[in-house]
């Protein structure tokens, strides 16, 4: 049975129905759906919803839950993900799985409520420091919303690593009608390694530091290794329209509905035009877009923001055609007229 | 033959890295005896802070977790609230404690968060080498008020055990030190009320030891247990600044 649901309470729902008992965060809009959901339903399942002071606080509590090996969770928006990047980056080199959802608004600064993507350098290049990568899920339907939330758990424990939902304002405050189908996920191991109490077992440390640059090496040529693994296995995406496409848009969550519309909007012109969308921006999906570079003539990054993914798109397509790039900012969308247009001004010579 | 005092079974073998008349250690021995004889070791996550005291997992043989500098109180609340049937505490430093970490400390002890914090004074920065901490003494030199604490300009010393007092929900708090074997035996009969407090349910339970720094102070050992007796000791208060309701208190 379908129900309409809000972006940010189908998120909610989602992570605990996938075993989520553990929720700490801090109100901004326009996230704060997240919490107010996890506040009202966790006490009937037996989780625990707890306000932190702070984002820092927040990030460090979901730290505390997962080093001692339960499924936990945060939710924030730009400002408050901002104030977490520390904490990333430790939670990364303990490698201690927890799920993170930024539901993206204007910036910089305290900015606007409006949605953007501008985010996208800080969720996929690592924000905090340190040579470090979240598997990032870029959801753009409510739904989606719903089947990332729930894979995102099993991502973060099958390869004890943060993942971060990347929705923006709009995804987040949309409603539509969701299905939460029950689903078999992952084979997981029991976590072993985590400092939950050292009853019959030898004890058990989690620490984020080495004392030489040799193990700081090796640790990181590991951390590195996992990363590859996730690379060659976990890209996804999703086409629409690009079989017999000669150009294609490039466009994730919010931006990649709007262009959607483009799309059909071209094509009523003739124009054979494809959306590339990725579903995880990290691992950039650069596989299926590398599979598509002989048939594609150009290339349009359309984004809430003034222009970051480009930069991945550019690196894929290395200079075998142009790429454009349209975007809007400060909380603005495109309409898909604009976008068509500003396709047509870059890639079609203003034809 | 029959041993009279042997190692406990809350530490490890392995030797401390601790500056020679350093009171780290002497921390360490009574939280390790604790644990031992409240039959703890297995149900305990000790929560580790960055400061000198940053690998004391090495040391302590329960479950530790690493904290970043600072957040030790967070990370303790985190796995409280997972894991409500362990007994959590978190060891920090001043610094990490009373300055980067005051909003965790704070809002732990507002929240009366069922863990234990044992707060280790010693009135400086020992592990980056001995700057100004938030509990540096007026007129204190280091390495960053090289012509001793103004206070006009650098503030006063945070007295932050009396502070918290004044919060609903840190239950017990008390301040104690180790510079004497009578000072050692009254601070862990405090110790093992903190961690009572815990196992009790009753709220946060803060304990602040003043420790030495020899190495950053700039004095030797037996200079420095002088040092912390009458320069530190007059401008802390001492003792048991908070006991439950049910001991006949709740009133600073
Ligand atoms: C975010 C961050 N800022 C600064 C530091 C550097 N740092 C490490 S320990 C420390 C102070 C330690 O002093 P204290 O907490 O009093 O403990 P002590 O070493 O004296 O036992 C500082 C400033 C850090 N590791 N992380
Ligand atoms: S620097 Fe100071 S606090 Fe650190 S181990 Fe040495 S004496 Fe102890």
């Amino acid at each position: 049975m379908a129900l309409l649901m809000k972006g940010n309470e189908a998120i909610a729902e989602a992570a605990i129905q996938a075993g989520c008992r553990l929720f700490y965060g801090y109100p901004i809009t326009p996230s704060t759906e997240i919490p107010e959901y996890m506040a009202k339903k966790m006490k009937a399942v037996g989780g625990t919803y707890l306000q932190a002071e702070s984002e820092i606080a927040a990030i460090y509590m979901v730290y505390g839950a997962g080093a001692v090996g339960e499924r936990v969770m945060t939710g924030t928006s730009s400002p408050g993900f901002s104030l977490m990047q520390e904490g990333l980056s430790f939670l990364f080199a303990a490698e201690i799985p927890c799920v993170i959802v930024d539901v993206m608004r204007g910036g910089p600064g305290l900015g606007g409520l409006g949605p953007t993507q501008a985010d996208y350098f800080q969720l996929t290049k690592g924000g905090g420091h340190g040579d470090y990568h979240a598997i990032v899920l870029a959801p753009f339907s409510v739904q989606e919303m719903v089947d990332l939330t729930k894979e995102a758990f099993d991502l973060a424990d099958y390869y004890r690593n943060l993942v971060i939902i990347a929705a923006d304002g709009i995804l987040g405050q949309m409603m539509e009608p969701v299905e939460f189908p029950p689903v078999a996920g992952r084979k997981l191991e029991p976590k072993t390694w985590a400092a939950s109490g050292a009853e019959g077992r030898p004890k058990n440390n989690v620490l984020s530091y080495y004392l030489t640059p040799e193990l700081g090496e090796a640790e990181n040529l590991r951390w590195g290794e996992k990363m590859s693994r996730i690379k060659e296995t976990e890209q996804r995406f999703v086409e629409y329209e690009m079989e017999d496409a000669d150009y294609a848009f490039v466009a994730f969550g919010t931006s990649s509905r709007i262009t959607e519309t483009a799309v059909d909007m071209l094509r009523e012109e003739g124009i054979k035009v494809g959306l590339y969308r990725p579903v995880t921006l990290w691992p950039f999906p650069e596989k299926g877009l590398t599979a598509r570079l002989n048939q594609i003539k150009g290339w349009m990054s359309i984004e809430l923001s003034a222009g970051q993914m480009v930069d991945d798109v550019k690196l894929v397509v290395n200079g075998k055609a142009p790429v454009g790039f349209y975007g809007r900012q400060g909380g603005m969308t495109p309409e898909p007229e604009e976008v068509a247009a500003a396709f047509k001004a870059q890639l079609l010579g203003g034809e | 033959m029959k041993a009279i005092f042997t190692k406990t079974a809350g530490l490890s073998d392995r030797p401390f890295h601790y500056c020679p008349g350093c009171t780290h250690g002497i921390i360490h021995r009574l939280i390790g005896e604790l644990l031992e004889e409240m039959n703890l070791i297995e149900h305990t996550i000790g929560v580790a802070p960055v400061g000198c005291s940053g690998f004391c997992e090495n040391y302590f043989t329960c479950d530790m977790i690493g904290a970043a500098h600072g957040r030790a109180v967070a990370v303790a609340t985190g796995a409280k609230r997972a894991r409500p049937d362990r007994f959590i505490f978190t060891y920090q430093g001043d610094g990490d404690g009373a300055s980067i970490g005051l909003a965790e400390t704070m809002s732990a002890a507002a929240r009366g968060e069922k863990i234990t914090s044992i707060f280790v004074n010693n009135c400086i920065y020992g592990m980056t080498g001995g700057q100004m901490a938030p509990t540096s003494l007026v007129g204190q030199k280091t390495s960053t008020s090289p012509y001793g604490r103004d206070a006009a300009t650098m503030g006063y010393p945070l007295d932050l055990p009396k502070v918290l007092t004044q919060i609903e929900g840190a239950v017990y708090v008390a301040s104690v030190s180790v510079d004497s074997p009578q000072a050692i035996k009254d601070a862990k009969k405090v110790l093992r009320k903190a961690f009572q407090v815990q196992l009790d349910g009753l709220g946060y339970s803060f304990v602040s030891i003043l420790s030495t720094c020899p190495t950053n102070w700039g004095v030797n050992p037996v200079e420095a247990l002088e040092w912390l007796q009458t320069k530190m000791k007059p401008h802390f208060a001492l003792g048991e600044l908070k006991v439950p309701a049910t001991e006949g208190g709740s009133e600073a």
